[in-house]
């Protein structure tokens, strides 16, 4: 079984088939790239993952588990955390708190606690300060921790944002271009942490990216969308060469 | 650096809690000297009311991220409350306990208030949640404008109608006659009353801000999305938010209708949350110490321009606007950022020479 | 019988509170603020209107025109003095501005005119209207004042959606950015619309104060507030959401008024107004925004 199982999945919007028939199968561990021309539907597919929109048909199955119109707090805690194509951190919050914040529901005290300075506030609060400090470690961030994240660079703030998601404990990631922007030493730089993570905390990514480098240097499978559809799947080489796949990004007929 | 980023949180709360202390102890010195005003010696305990009802509408607005127009509401809620309780309890038991019972009850029915009214306002968002929020406040005042509640030998009887139909028999006394609102608190609260309640409502909201919950509520504020994505609980932290806030304010109110002998719910319209708002706009969103220094100047200040006597409403509507347009308009702040510049630029070459 | 005559009360009102509501609608629609100062132009309005006609004893048609003219004026000139340099700072920021506006009115009309009630001489001259054998009885200000206001609301609806002009204020509000791009003077184009809103107002206020002939500084708090509230129940930004609200706002005040308890009116009112948004949370014809992920 699968970590992740989508199938037949689709949405529409005003009779608009945004997404239609999507399946995919993510195994635990896995890096999985979702590529496909632009408003082919890739951010509405993690949308829909997410549970940020319900889909109007199909399944989504995590670790045997559907989590298909659940609340996307919920299915946060069910093991899938996520970034975002148009970054949004928590701006006016410390690089700190931000990840203290995703680690909300994997170090808790009750408000009482917090408001009431209990000693399980101390305890705990310094268990969140570890945990989120080895992490910003991770992303190189641990000296911006007490910065505003607004305050951040661009490629920073990416990968601030790919640190928070993790503090989720996930067991699924998605990925939102997150070499978008990034100059080609900070995708490299990016790569070697996406594995790193892959291998540190054994989790499967699923991504979505248009730096062909990236994905191709990266993914050990590829689903490639056009006009909401899967067109193709398969290893990056079967994808490369796949007549349908060149064709949509060159704009021909398939 | 890991320390010192740690505790940076804490130094600041130290700092405000410091501020309040000192501010105290300058008073009740200049006071003990018989310096200060009659005027602004009736206005402490009010000045005390204000702040933290600063403070707690901070928590909704600054912190939370939800602007709310009907703040008074809760405080009025509250003022009854708390007035209920000590015209009932202050012949059966002594003073200081029923003010501490007046106090706590009044926290608590705003508290219940402001999760009742928090649950269906805050699925709605940015100016429409205003809007209702304000919808709410006025309810209120008009629902305590037409309450009726008296007591005789059967015990108690409300109304929502007039004072005859209470029904009450000849050992009958009306408690909350209406418009009238209620008459015959004991005027037991005293600066430093207001004073310890500024502490306890300091300690309460910057120690929730600094933990676990509060920072679950900023999330919110700054990305909604995000934070859902995080697995935060949307709907739980803002009712918490909200209702911790309506409840200060309960608390707040209790204590203001321990200053006066007689309280009507006209007291507690709009204007009110609109002034408290402009203390924390003033203040800056989200910054509690700022809050609670504007509250204090923004009440002293009507009664420092009483030398202006039939201008001094004018003076105020006046400064807030040059207040506003100083600080937050981008044009006058890059205006002012290069004066600056070239001041401290003129200074330093000054220096060198 | 009764009931009719509390109905066309409220459509009356409703009709003032709708006139109103078009100003504060159209001006949120277009700059994104709520206009705290707006019911205090109402209350400015209803003020010159009292000086030119009872201090200066000229005629009614003087005192309206006047009115509307130094209202224009005054909401162009808040507009540049005070909002303008806000417009891309927090609107938090420009909402107490508005505020600071509001109070200044207020107080300017306090220090002018004095706390005591002036009584507003009314600007309608004719006969109540007599229907069904004098059993339901018309007054020349309620008929006017629903007369006024629908030629009001027709005019406006056709001049925004069939003038150039009225094109640019759409635009404008749609997106500041673009409409500039395509060669409208944004600018311009708010200036106007706060002229209109106020002229609005000054109309609303002359008409308020003919129904309900007494005037004090707070006169336009109140009315402006329940305009507002009329704004946001028919959907903020949207014109005929104005209209709407505002008209059955003032039935639901009459009514309420008239059957359960004055005291409670205004509750009732904030009522069906949490209710409404509760079932549509942008107002009955407001529109509904998804925010993009």
């Amino acid at each position: 079984m699968a970590l992740l199982e989508v199938r037949n999945l689709g949405i529409t919007f005003g009779g608009l088939h945004a997404v239609e028939k999507f399946s995919v199968s993510v195994e635990k561990g896995q890096l999985y790239g979702l590529i496909g021309p632009n408003g082919a539907g890739k951010t509405t597919v993690f949308n829909l993952l997410t549970g940020v929109y319900q889909p109007t048909e199909g399944e989504i199955v995590l670790d045997g588990k559907s989590i298909v119109g659940q609340k996307p707090a919920v299915i946060n805690k069910a093991g899938i955390a996520r970034t975002f194509q148009n970054i949004r951190l928590f701006k006016d919050m410390t690089v700190l708190d931000n990840v203290k914040v995703a680690l909300h529901n994997q170090v808790k005290y009750s408000a009482l606690t917090g408001v009431l300075r209990l000693p399980a506030y101390f305890k705990q609060e310094r268990v969140m300060n570890e945990k989120a400090l080895s992490l910003l470690k991770i992303f190189d961030l641990e000296g911006e921790a007490a910065q505003m994240a607004s305050s951040l660079p661009y490629g920073k703030q990416r990968k601030l944002e790919i640190a928070r998601a993790l503090a989720t404990g996930p067991k699924l990631l998605l990925l939102d271009e997150p070499a978008a922007g990034m100059n080609p030493n900070e995708t490299a730089e990016l790569m070697e942490i996406v594995r790193l993570v892959r291998d540190r905390f054994g989790i499967a990514i699923l991504l979505i990216e248009h730096d062909m480098s990236f994905v191709m240097g990266l993914c050990e499978r590829i689903v490639v969308l056009d006009y909401g559809r899967v067109i193709a799947e398969g290893d990056p080489e079967t994808v490369r060469t796949d007549p349908k796949v060149i064709a949509a990004y060159l704009g021909g007929e398939a | 650096m890991k320390i010192k980023s740690l505790n940076h949180n804490f130094r600041r709360s130290l700092v405000t809690y410091g501020i309040v202390i000192a501010a105290f102890a300058v008073i009740q010195i200049i006071s003990g000297m018989g310096m200060l005003t009659n005027s602004l010696s009736g206005q402490l305990v009010p000045i005390c009311a204000y702040i933290i009802m600063a403070v707690s509408l901070n928590l909704t607005v600054g912190i939370l991220g939800e602007l709310s127009l009907g703040h008074a509401g809760f405080m009025s809620v509250g003022a009854f409350m708390g007035a209920f309780v000590s015209v009932c309890l202050t012949d059966v038991m002594p003073g200081w306990l029923s003010l501490t019972l007046a106090l706590l009850a009044g926290t608590a029915a705003a508290a219940v208030i402001g999760l009742l009214i928090g649950i269906p306002v805050l699925r709605l968002q940015g100016d429409y949640l205003a809007i209702v929020t304000l919808a709410f406040g006025e309810i209120i005042k008009n629902l305590l404008n037409s309450f009726y509640v008296g007591r005789d030998a059967s015990g108690f009887h409300f109304s929502l109608k007039d004072a005859p139909s209470l029904n009450l028999d000849e050992t009958g006394e009306i408690i909350i006659n209406g418009a009238q609102g209620i008459t015959g608190m004991p005027r037991s609260a005293t600066f430093t009353l207001g004073f310890v309640l500024i502490l306890i409502t300091l300690a309460i909201v910057q120690n929730l801000i600094d933990s676990r919950t509060g920072r679950a509520i900023m999330s919110i504020r700054d990305n909604r999305i995000a934070a859902e994505s995080v697995g935060v609980n949307i709907t739980k932290y803002k009712l918490i938010g909200f209702s911790v806030s309506a409840a200060l304010a309960g608390l707040a109110g209790a204590m203001y209708a321990h200053n006066f002998s007689t309280l009507v719910a006209r007291k507690f319209d709009y204007n009110t949350s609109i002034l408290v708002l402009v203390f924390i706009v003033v203040g800056g969103l989200g910054n509690i110490r700022g809050s609670v220094i504007a509250a204090a100047a923004l009440t002293v200040l009507p009664e420092l321009l009483r030398g202006f006597s039939d201008y001094r409403m004018l003076v105020y509507a006046v400064v807030l606007i040059v207040m506003m347009l100083f600080n937050q308009s981008p044009q006058l702040a890059a205006w002012r950022r290069k004066w600056t510049a070239k001041l401290t630029r003129g200074q330093a070459d000054g220096k060198g020479a | 019988m009764q009931f009719l005559s509390y109905l066309v009360n409220g459509i009356s009102l409703g009709s003032i509170y709708a006139v109103i509501a078009l100003g504060y609608t159209m001006v949120y629609g277009i700059a994104r603020m709520l206009n705290f100062a707006h019911g205090d132009v109402i209350m400015v309005g209803g003020y010159i209107a009292y000086t030119v006609m009872t201090t200066m004893g000229m005629p009614a048609l003087a005192g309206i025109g006047a009115a509307v003219l130094v209202c224009t004026l005054l909401g162009v000139t808040i507009e540049r003095v005070a909002y303008k340099p806000l417009r891309e700072a927090p609107s938090l920021a420009v909402l107490i501005t508005a505020i600071g506006m509001s109070y200044l009115l207020q107080n300017l009309a306090l220090l002018i005119f004095g706390s005591a009630p002036k009584s507003f001489s009314s600007v309608v001259s004719f006969q109540p209207l007599r229907l069904l054998g004098g059993q339901l009885i018309i007054t020349g200000e309620t008929l006017t004042t629903i007369l006024v206001s629908a030629v009001i609301m027709v005019a406006l609806t056709l001049f925004v959606n069939k003038t150039k002009v009225g094109h640019a204020m759409q635009a404008v509000s749609e997106d500041k950015g673009a409409a500039q791009l395509m060669g409208i003077n944004v600018n311009a184009t708010i200036s106007l619309t706060f002229a209109i809103g106020s002229a609005l107002a000054a109309v609303a206020g002359v008409l308020l104060c003919s129904a309900y002939p007494t005037l004090i500084p707070t006169t336009g708090a109140m009315p402006g507030i329940k305009a507002f509230v009329a704004a946001v129940f028919g959907g903020i930004g949207s014109i005929p959401g104005a209209m709407l609200g505002g008209v059955l706002l003032g039935i639901i005040q009459s009514l309420s008024t008239a059957y359960i308890s004055s005291q409670m009116a205004d509750a009732i009112v904030f009522g069906v107004l949490i209710v409404v948004l509760l079932v549509k949370p942008t107002g009955i014809l407001g529109r509904q925004t998804r925010e993009k992920v």
